[in-house]
């Protein structure tokens, strides 16, 4: 994308007033996206954006700049502005000696989205709106999207780094309406991995359609769900956002770093049910939240995070780590070149247990069983989150029974890690995920057992 | 961007594009350019500063009742062309859809709109640290409890221009500043969050005062905080937490949703959807409304709309496309979402029209209920097809008219059709957010609380 002489001429540049560090990240993306909505192909969009992001931190000051324009004029005036945004100051002359990185591949491709003809693409929500709508006579709308990108990354930073990434997502979401006596009620599904068009080699579309048609017809026979506090058994696959909002976020070391994580001070310490290890893991081959390296040049990794209940470390990116003298461990993850880096998760999951998940539900007198969440919400610093049942029934006398419409479950996060009382041996990966933080949307994978939660507070309007 | 307004810049980009159109199609080109800082401050130091310039365009063409678009991030004219031709190629793969089409002039006149002051383009870069330090300050100096998490300080100047085969031909500016400090307040072992902020058009019109002492008040008034008891109760939503539903209830009045057999409200106008008390209006025209605009993102003039009227439903919010499909006249409620991204029928800026009385007032005259200060997981917790709604929320409990404890980890939960007819009172303390909603305080009855 650049030459490395001109990357080291234009870092050289951002090192001028006398910063400590400074880094070029750049990035080319190119995308396909096709849209299905009311039985007809709206439209086919293409996009392309490209550019680099200029960083350079001086003290405890951070300047960011970033340009579309990759020549070397348009590089060195973001330099120039980033390093003036750091400081006020000029220091001396530093010399800048890149070295690449070989480049490292976490989730080969197999058919490069590139290569298909769009006239495929269409076909795939074709086939997507015949089965959602032919599941049940009463799915009255149908809405579905694919989308592909391939981004190509390089990050180059003064302490010599060079590294490249090729990242390829090939995505597909459907949405489904019932229409019944009740009103109208909805259901979705998606599928998404970090790999090429042979994803539709693996995933029949028309089981995603038929699982989202299925959501929402389930749902036309729904009862209110059951308002105050119940035992919850979260299906394989389908509560990995829970460990996501619930401690995730809570374990990112910039929030750590200002005491705005629950999980503050407590490494070493029982912070979660000794069932419980969670790990946080960017090199989860095809996996939506993999990557080889991470937005700043730094290798993922399989980070554990929690081990038998106890927290054994938080989550870093360079400018956290350096700090704290201590290695990355490739969370740093930006939305796109006009965006700074941040602690971000990657794919986030708890290992398996050791029960048969038939047991568990068994073992429940009355509950509530979920077997799909919607989008959720924490505030890290109480540790207090919300997320949305989008399928889920009733538990009674042991046995999964009544269909229950959409609520809200909410919690405060490390009491619920207390309280998760039994964990399946059936692991699974749940939908592709947008995890966002401040602003910043970055894809991200989850994943979890059969697991119950002793008591969570349900938010039905059944009394 | 300090030589004036060079949006005509961008539209004659556009009127390059336009011009390039066959016989047979018709086309629109957006083009948007934006400068933006962003401050934020840690500990009474700089923890980012950073300056953001974007720029990109997007095509759409329609031919024969299909649709193609492209965009790229970049006005080079040689990307342009290959744009263009990207866009009539993905048009190819598209349905024919016998009301796609751009919009066309309506006759309908601009109210004019003061979106840009010249006043922000000369503040200082000091400047602009200096107020994010002082909100810090001022914002610690008013509890020792109170920690500040970072205090911003951001600006944007944004020019777009749209033009069409159509006879669609607008170019415009606007620009405006922001401060915003996040909080915790600790008390032993708990901590809780708050935040503030302050919005304008020039660096003057901050209320930092204002915006400090609101994240102070969010952050402390939850310490202590229990989990309540499940019932069912009357709920007094504060202004802030009123604007995030009425966002929500907007996406239910988009003509588009209606075509496309999305909204709860479909074959509804006409009827009786709300109590009398409740009239809505989306009305970008307003100058007091923080999303106020002279045009709508495909280029008609915005205009005042009675969404709902004494509780009557009496139209929906339209684009160019849903208008068309529904046999009504366009409303000038075309938005979308950057140059990317195409038209979609959507509010500019949604309004209940106020009563008479304080929250105060409100309060008083409620036995069994609670103050909603916060809502959390909204974007999870609507569902605006099915209006099964259900929050995390945070609030004051009240009992005989007073203010009581505070109460935090429960929800809220009905629907949208009962919340709507469930409105008892809407108070009188309009509050005009950044966002395409105005806060009120509403009195809603039977609500249920899920909590312990």
């Amino acid at each position: 994308m650049i030459d490395n002489d001109v990357l080291e001429r234009v870092l050289a540049t951002a090192l001028k007033t006398g910063a400590d560090f400074a880094e070029v990240f750049a990035s080319d993306w190119r995308g396909t996206g096709v849209g299905l909505d009311d039985g007809r192909i709206e439209q086919l969009s293409t996009g392309r954006s490209r550019g680099a992001g200029i960083r350079v931190i001086k003290g405890e000051t951070t300047g960011f700049a970033h340009t579309a324009d990759l020549s070397e004029a348009g590089l060195q005036a973001a330099a120039r502005a980033a390093a003036e945004a750091a400081s006020r100051g000029t220091g001396g002359t530093q010399v800048v000696a890149l070295s690449a990185q070989p480049q490292r591949i976490v989730s080969p491709v197999e058919i490069d989205p590139s290569t298909i003809g769009k006239a495929q693409k269409v076909e795939l929500l074709r086939r997507v709106d015949e089965a959602a709508r032919s599941t049940g006579g009463a799915i009255s709308q149908v809405s579905a999207g694919y989308s592909d990108g391939r981004t190509r990354i390089l990050v180059a930073n003064s302490d010599g780094l060079l590294a490249h990434d090729e990242r390829v997502r090939t995505l597909l979401r459907v949405s489904a309406v019932a229409h019944g006596d009740t009103g109208m009620q909805t259901g979705f599904d998606s599928v998404g991995h970090t790999m090429g068009f042979e994803l539709f080699d693996k995933v029949q579309v028309e089981d995603i359609a038929r699982t989202a048609a299925q959501r929402a017809l389930t749902k036309l026979k729904a009862r209110p769900a059951p308002s105050g506090s119940l035992p919850v058994v979260i299906k394989a696959g389908s509560g990995g956002v829970l460990f996501h909002e619930a401690c995730g976020h809570g374990l990112e070391a910039d929030l750590v770093a200002k005491g705005a994580s629950v999980y503050k001070g407590k490494v070493g310490e029982l912070v979660a049910s000794p069932l419980v290890t969670l790990v946080d893991d960017g090199t989860m081959t095809h996996e939506w939240g993999a990557i080889a390296i991470d937005d700043e040049g730094h290798p993922t990794q399989y980070n554990t995070l929690i081990e038998n209940g106890i927290l054994t470390d938080y989550m870093w990116d360079y400018l956290r780590s350096n700090k704290e003298g201590r290695a990355p461990s490739g969370n740093g993850r930006r939305q796109s070149y006009q965006d700074l880096p941040m602690v971000r998760m990657t794919n986030t999951y708890v290992l398996n247990g050791a029960e048969d998940p038939e047991d568990i539900i068994k073992d429940t007198a009355n509950g509530v069983y979920v077997a799909h969440l919607g989008g959720g919400s924490v505030n890290t610093a109480t540790g207090d989150f919300v997320f949305g049942m989008t399928e889920a029934y009733l538990i009674e006398n042991g046995e999964i029974t009544e269909p229950l419409r959409e609520g809200n479950l909410i919690g405060n996060g490390p009491q619920v890690l207390r309280d998760i009382d039994r964990l399946g041996n059936d692991f699974a990966m749940g939908n592709p995920g947008t995890c966002g933080k401040d602003g910043q949307g970055v894809p991200v994978g989850d994943g979890q057992p059969t697991l119950r939660v002793k008591s969570m507070t349900i938010g039905g309007t059944a009394s | 961007m300090t030589q004036g307004d060079r949006s005509h810049e961008l539209l004659a980009i556009a009127d390059r594009v336009i011009a390039m159109a066959r016989p047979d199609e018709q086309v629109e080109a957006f083009v948007g350019r934006s400068l933006s800082t962003d401050v934020r401050i840690y500990e009474g130091e700089v923890e980012h500063f950073v300056s953001a310039q974007t720029e990109g365009i997007g095509i759409r063409v329609i031919r024969d009742g299909r649709t193609g678009t492209s965009s790229c991030g970049t006005l080079d004219a040689s990307e342009i062309a290959e744009v263009l031709a990207e866009a009539r190629d993905n048009l190819s793969y598209g349905e024919p859809d016998e009301w796609a089409g751009m919009a066309t002039p309506d006759g309908v006149s601009v109210t004019p709109q003061t979106l840009w002051n010249d006043a922000l383009e000369s503040t200082s870069t000091a400047r602009k640290i200096e107020l994010a330090k002082m909100l810090e300050r001022l914002t610690l100096e008013r509890d020792s409890r109170v920690r500040v998490d970072d205090a911003n300080y951001s600006d944007a100047f944004s020019e777009s221009a749209v033009a069409t085969t159509t006879g669609i031909r607008v170019a415009g500016r606007e620009n405006g500043c922001y401060l915003s400090v996040g909080t915790l307040a600790d008390d032993g072992d708990e901590t809780q969050t708050g935040f503030g902020f302050a919005v304008g058009r020039n660096v003057d019109e901050l209320d930092i005062e204002k915006a400090a002492a609101d994240a102070v008040d969010r952050a402390t008034r939850l310490l202590g905080a229990t989990k309540p008891d499940s019932r069912r109760l009357t709920v007094v939503l504060d202004p802030f937490v009123t604007a995030q539903f009425l966002g929500i209830i907007g996406g239910t009045l988009s003509g588009e949703s209606v075509v496309k057999g999305r909204s709860l409200f479909a074959e509804r106008v006409g009827e009786n959807v709300a109590t009398p008390l409740f009239t809505l209006v989306d009305d970008p025209t307003n100058p007091l409304a923080y999303t106020a605009t002279d045009i709508d993102g495909e280029g008609l003039a915005a205009r005042r709309n009675v969404l709902i009227e004494g509780g009557t439903l009496k139209m929906f919010v339209q684009s160019s496309y849903s208008a068309r499909r529904m046999g009504v006249a366009p409303t000038g409620n075309g938005v979308r979402g950057g140059y990317g991204g195409s038209p979609s029928s959507g509010c500019l800026a949604l309004q209940i029209l106020p009563g008479a009385r304080s929250q105060a007032d409100l309060i008083a005259g409620v036995d069994d209920g609670i103050l909603i200060q916060q809502v959390q997981g909204l974007h999870s917790g609507v569902n605006p097809v099915s209006g099964d709604f259900s929050t995390g929320a945070a609030g004051i409990l009240i009992k005989n008219g007073t203010l009581g404890a505070p109460v935090r980890e429960f929800t809220i939960a009905s629907t949208l059709q009962r919340m709507l007819q469930d409105i008892a009172e809407v108070g009188g303390d309009l509050e005009w957010l950044p966002m395409r909603a105005t806060g009120v305080s509403l009195v809603i009855h039977d609500v249920t609380m899920s909590g312990a």
